[in-house]
């Protein structure tokens, strides 16, 4: 029992490495920020006068409330990934908002004051088309949802169906929208490609066709993006080819009839398709006959349906965006149009008459670094003389929404490009000018005795006025109360701190946009828009130079290459001001296979990047003489592997000195069998401490560690459960030597994979147990190295030792990643994403393949936890609290200055930034560290000491005197 | 000539993990000719194994030995080499000379394939040391194939013993004539899974033991009631004697 107990305790005292936050750490060390992805639908509260609200469902399946005033979220809610979440249509009615989900399956409504579900119902199957809201007599009681096949109503009270019809001759005519008036009535509108329009008319009331047309329309073929209603029913469509409007009255069976845009005064610019833009300010009211008609991109016109006649009421040329809104009763026209280079004007026009409206201008400024605005959401309200007044949420192609104020004040602005974060680095901070005028003292040269005292006097100098700058800040900020203390972070005011726990974050999102982001408090320091980035882009990021080069910048590229053509382009910019570098990056006709950072430098202290095209040619990149030189110096030494997992083959070439290469190992996995998912190598900014393990002994257990080493992750072809296996392949980077292969059987990926030290884990789902399951391989040398000073993979003739073994999870993960410190003192902890949102921080102890299953004297004299098949989740090992991050995509972990503490970002829906000490704080005082008292202790034994001195002097006298 | 008996002897990998797999090692330490070997005891198939030393480090695959490769459940491998040449020894030596590299190859196989035709897949698996070390351990090198679960050769690998290049040189031709070289073919081992049956009777064990063990079984108060009473009458004792002790306090 006592040897239990004793376990136990040990246990506990092994596991308590991490301590959970206390309630006044909350948010000190770490931050959140939550985004919503790419506005797809947005709709302003408008039920309420003073609402605060606005409403947007995006591409990422987030359907949330912001608020206008500050750009907060109220309230958000994250649907499930792709398709099966995707919303089809957001229709807003009072303090309902509906929403069509994944592909028309669910019809829901929201309450979108508290952002509660009202109810939701199942479609039946089918794929959607079009929904909108019925009314009769000004009032709104029903939502049509229109798909392939099929047309149902449905109560907005309830979600109740009231009733449901099959489409007449679906099969043949594709219907495409719904259309209701707000006359008891709901019109069904398809199109048989170049032949007709068909219109189904139905009764609200019981889903009886009331009446059934065809019209002819040969040169139409999709409705939607071409056709609006307008007026009393109109259906007005416009012809690209005939460059004319078609109107078809849909209450009276007749033809379209024709109206060439040249008679109007009009004119499309050649090779434009016009686009028709209509408003319906109440789905139980006709739409208004007012409609745009964008005529080139720049071009719009405002036209109006008087009597049956079309009339120009007013050509906005140039004009951006258009986009109508009604307050009360009045319905006007916002155009956004260009006013010089970096400025837009953003102005009110009456609807009915076109006329402009004054005091309504407002000025949008254009940011070279920030893509170019797409669309315009519009909220307007009556002033108390009646007048209208507006506020503008505009979103640009770089995914970022802002939010403006008269005459141009930007209220907020949401940087949603930052839900799709594809990469990232953390980058050191530069140093304060005093910090590097002191650095820049020893880079010179030397230059005469008398100039270097004069130097170092002066740099003293420079730094004991710095000192005294900031003891008098802090005497100064002391008096003030300290909510008014604030330390904003500017570009300005950027500087290393002592422990280096404040980076920059430099971020790649799939838009093409970069971000400059402070670690600490998570405010974006710079953006930088990269125009025609493909959507299809890779990116990867790479530190050429660190800030610790002063007086050259640091800098960083990022290789964009289009997954189609292979083509890629370069930029290379200062991460630390986001500016792009004067360097000019060298053009790359050729598509490329492999980019490589080599540990070589120029003359400059820039690390060399070779890139690798489709014909083995190598550049490098800088490519001055002196690099090529090096380049030759080296060259065979410097290896290289290229995968292409579409064959199954691995590669390895090595460098020549005229930068061909040749190709001197070839691994291949038949595709027929397996497929290559992924490949893992070591983090080169990876420290191994200690060489080996100590055992129970006292003998050592050193670690194999090949830094070249790659963890390959095959998927078997074959995805029965009983003969589906997933392959682990241990391979050396530079010989091809294929250091150990492992198959785990009953096995299904997604595998997830971390490699590091001279250990690889990873997670899979077991189809045998139906559960998800953690292994873990570790390689060791033996009890004694091979060639202890270094390491060379030309010259391990030995294999190492492999130890596997395997534990049960809990949890699916959705991604995976280990803790990094500056020397790698620290224990090593995985970092787990969660799809609940939590990160858990997993000590790499409990997966350690030398657990005992049998507990000996020597087991408990090397610390080792006793195996158990199941590793259990412990809520303390949570890193982000409450602090749920969704749809964790990625883990980014960096060292900082101290050894203890590791810089975690997790990014994906959200990000969220801590900092985590898998060891605990070893190498800093407690934030309560007693100061005083030590202090106290400290001058009191300095006084006894010196009194005591001076008893004994003085007894010593006495004695001698005697 | 009396064919030599090739010496399979099985190893037994040291490790904690279970490894299902064996492996013949196969010495070939003889000098002999390649088609000599060709009607052998194993039901196997020949492939050509290859090499390739330049001077100008383009490859010249020319043959170095046969592989005979036994197909089924426990795949094995024996091989027939040729002598170098005095013509390829100097070149060897030059090659190590400049650094060059030593390359071998073997067409991709299909162990499993009853027919002869399936077996020969398109291209190539190549390894490679440095010409130096196969040099200086005189040409005493240790070739794995390595197969998939299905029995393909997916790889192979070449080392030498000792494998480092020190730059000592061979001065004896007869060093570099015959190739004294360690084969063996490997297929993925089996992952452990969870041990969860070992963790369970192990367990189980333990609550036998509890259950034997009748001091384990007591209650809580059966095994610590002398302390509960000395606590118990600890407080009597402090309780009785405080209100005295406070009150004269207070007086005071």
């Amino acid at each position: 029992m006592a040897k239990l107990i004793l376990l136990c305790l040990k246990f506990v005292t092994l596991c308590g490495s991490i301590g959970a936050v206390f309630e006044d750490q909350v948010g000190k060390f770490d931050w959140r920020q939550q985004y919503v992805g790419k506005v797809r639908f947005s709709h302003f509260d408008t039920h309420v006068q003073s609402s605060k609200k606005v409403l947007v469902a995006t591409e990422n399946n987030v359907f949330a409330a912001l608020n206008t005033r500050t750009g907060d979220l109220f309230w958000r809610h994250v649907d499930k990934t792709g398709p099966e979440g995707s919303i089809d249509a957001l229709l807003q009615h009072g303090q309902d908002a509906v929403l069509v989900v994944g592909n028309g399956r669910l019809l829901r409504s929201w309450d979108i004051n508290v952002g509660g579900l009202n109810w939701e119902i199942v479609l039946d199957s089918g794929s959607f088309q079009a929904a909108c809201l019925s009314g009769q007599q000004d009032n709104v009681k029903h939502v049509a949802v229109l798909k392939k096949t099929v047309i149902s109503l449905h109560y907005l009270s309830n979600g109740h169906q009231k009733w449901i019809e099959n489409l007449p001759e679906s099969e043949t005519v594709d219907y495409q929208a719904v259309y209701s008036g707000g006359n008891g009535e709901v019109y069904a509108l398809g199109v048989v490609p170049h032949s007709h329009i068909a219109i189904v008319v139905y009764s609200a009331d019981d889903g009886e066709i009331i009446k059934q047309v065809s019209v002819e329309a040969p040169w139409l073929s999709n409705i939607q993006g071409s056709c609006a209603v307008i007026s009393q029913g109109m259906l007005t469509c416009v012809d690209p080819a005939a460059v004319s409007l078609y109107m078809l009255d849909l209450h009276a069976e007749s033809q379209m009839t024709q109206v060439p845009l040249q008679s109007l005064g009009l004119e499309v610019v050649p090779g434009f398709r016009p686009v028709l833009v209509s408003t319906q300010p109440n789905p139980a009211q006709q739409p208004l006959s007012e409609f745009f008609v964008q005529l080139g991109p720049e071009n719009y016109v405002l036209l109006q349906l008087n009597n049956g006649q079309i009339v120009t009421l007013r050509d906005f040329k140039p004009a951006m965006l258009v986009s109508f809104v009604t307050a009360g009763e009045k319905t006007v026209a916002a155009v956004m149009s260009p006013k010089n280079k970096t400025a837009c004007s953003i102005n009110l026009f009456s609807a009915e008459t076109g006329r402009r409206l004054l005091d309504t201008t407002m000025i949008y400024s254009l940011d070279p670094n920030v893509g170019k605005p797409e669309k315009l959401y519009v909220q307007a309200f009556l002033k108390k003389d009646d007048a209208v007044g507006y506020r503008v949420m505009v979103h640009s192609e770089d995914h970022a929404l802002s939010f403006l104020q008269q005459p141009g004040r930007v209220m907020w602005t949401r940087e949603e490009a930052l839900s799709d974060v594809v990469t990232m680095e953390m980058v050191d901070l530069p140093l304060t000018g005093t910090q590097a005028e002191l650095e820049g003292e020893f880079g010179k040269k030397a230059d005469g005795l008398m100039s270097m005292v004069l130097k170092r006097l002066s740099s003293q100098l420079i730094l004991l006025q710095a000192w005294i700058a900031h003891l008098w800040k802090l005497f100064y900020d002391a008096r003030k109360p300290r909510s008014q203390v604030k330390n904003d972070v500017t570009i300005e005011n950027l500087s290393r701190d002592e422990f280096n726990l404040q980076k920059m974050m430099v971020m790649v999102t799939a838009s093409g946009k970069l971000f400059g982001i402070d670690s600490k408090t998570g405010s974006i320091l710079w953006k930088h828009y990269l125009e025609d980035v493909p959507s299809n882009a890779a990116f990867k990021l790479m530190v050429q130079r660190t800030t610790a080069h002063f007086p050259h910048p640091p800098q960083c590229s990022l290789i964009i290459k289009d997954k189609d053509t292979g083509l890629a382009t370069l930029h290379v910019f200062n991460p630390i001001f986001g500016k792009k570098s004067h360097v000019t990056p060298p053009a790359l006709p050729q598509p490329i296979l492999q980019s490589l950072m080599l540990p070589l430098m120029d003359q400059d202290y820039a690390k060399v990047l070779l890139l690798v095209d489709d014909q083995y040619k190598v550049s490098a990149f800088p490519s001055t003489k002196n690099v090529l030189q090096q380049l030759q110096e080296m060259a065979s030494s410097i290896f290289f592997f290229l995968i292409d997992s579409s064959q199954g083959r691995l590669s390895g070439y090595r460098l020549r000195t005229d930068l061909s290469t040749e190709l001197i190992w070839e691994v291949v996995i038949p595709t027929e069998v397996q497929k290559i998912v992924s490949v893992k190598g070591k983090r080169p900014n990876e420290h191994v401490h200690s060489q080996g393990r100590v055992m129970g002994d006292r003998s050592v257990l050193y670690k194999y560690l090949n830094p070249n080493l790659l963890a390959l992750v095959t998927e078997s072809t074959d995805q029965h459960q009983e003969r589906s296996f997933i392959g682990i392949i241990l391979i050396d980077g530079v010989t091809g030597r294929i250091i150990h292969e492992a198959v785990q059987r009953k096995a299904k990926g997604p595998v997830h994979v971390v490699h590091s030290e001279n250990w690889v884990v990873y997670e899979y789902w077991s189809t045998k147990s139906r559960r998800n399951e953690f292994s873990v391989i570790e390689l060791y040398e033996g009890m004694e190295l091979y060639n202890s000073t270094v390491f060379s993979s030309l010259d391990r003739p030995h294999a190492p030792q492999v130890l596997q073994q395997s534990y049960i999870f809990p949890s699916a993960i959705s991604t995976m990643e280990a803790t990094l410190t500056e020397k790698g003192i620290t224990s090593r902890h995985l970092l787990i994403g969660l799809p609940s949102g939590g990160i858990l921080s997993l000590p790499k102890m409990f997966l350690d393949p030398r657990r005992p299953e049998m507990v000996s004297e020597q087991s408990r004299e090397e610390n080792l936890i006793p195996y158990a098949p199941e590793l259990l989740i412990r809520t303390e090992w949570f890193i982000n609290y409450n602090q749920t991050v969704s749809r964790v995509r990625g883990i980014y972990t960096a060292p900082s200055g101290l050894e203890s503490t590791c810089l975690v970002v997790a990014y994906g829906l959200d990000i969220y930034q801590t900092r985590v000490y898998p060891s605990k704080q070893f190498d800093v005082l407690k934030d309560d560290y007693d100061y005083m008292l030590i202090s106290s202790v400290l001058f009191a034994l300095f006084f006894a000491t010196m009194i005591s001195k001076r008893l004994a002097e003085v007894k010593l006298l006495n004695r001698a005197w005697r | 000539v009396k064919m030599a008996r090739l010496l399979p002897f099985q190893i037994a990998v040291v490790s904690t993990v279970v490894f299902v797999l064996c492996s013949d090692f196969v010495y070939c330490n003889n000098g002999r000719r390649v088609g000599d070997v060709m009607d052998t005891e194993f039901s196997g198939f020949s492939v050509p194994l290859e090499h390739s030393f330049e001077v100008d480090d383009v490859a010249k695959f020319q043959v170095r030995g046969a592989l005979v490769l036994k197909a089924g459940r426990e795949p094995g491998v024996s091989l027939t080499q040729n002598q170098l040449s005095e013509e390829d020894r100097a070149k060897l030596k030059e090659v190590a000379a400049v650094d060059g590299l030593y390359r071998i190859r073997v067409p991709r196989v299909f162990l499993q394939a009853d027919r002869q035709t399936e077996r020969q897949m398109e291209g190539y698996l190549t390894a490679f040391v440095r010409a130096c070390a196969m040099v200086e351990s005189h040409l005493s090198d240790v070739i794995t194939l390595h197969s998939d679960v299905s029995g393909y050769l997916i790889g192979v690998s070449i080392v030498t013993l000792p494998g480092a290049c020190r730059g000592t040189e061979v001065e004896d031709e007869v060093d570099l004539e015959v190739f004294n070289t360690t084969l063996s073919i490997l297929a993925p081992v089996n992952a452990p899974g969870p041990e969860t049956a070992l963790f369970l009777e192990r367990m189980e064990q333990e609550t036998e033991k509890k259950g034997k063990n009748p001091q384990e079984q007591k209650s809580f108060f059966a095994k610590y009631w002398y302390l509960i009473l000395g606590g118990a009458i600890f407080l009597m004792v402090s309780n009785s004697a405080q209100p005295p002790a406070g009150g004269g306090r207070e007086q005071s």
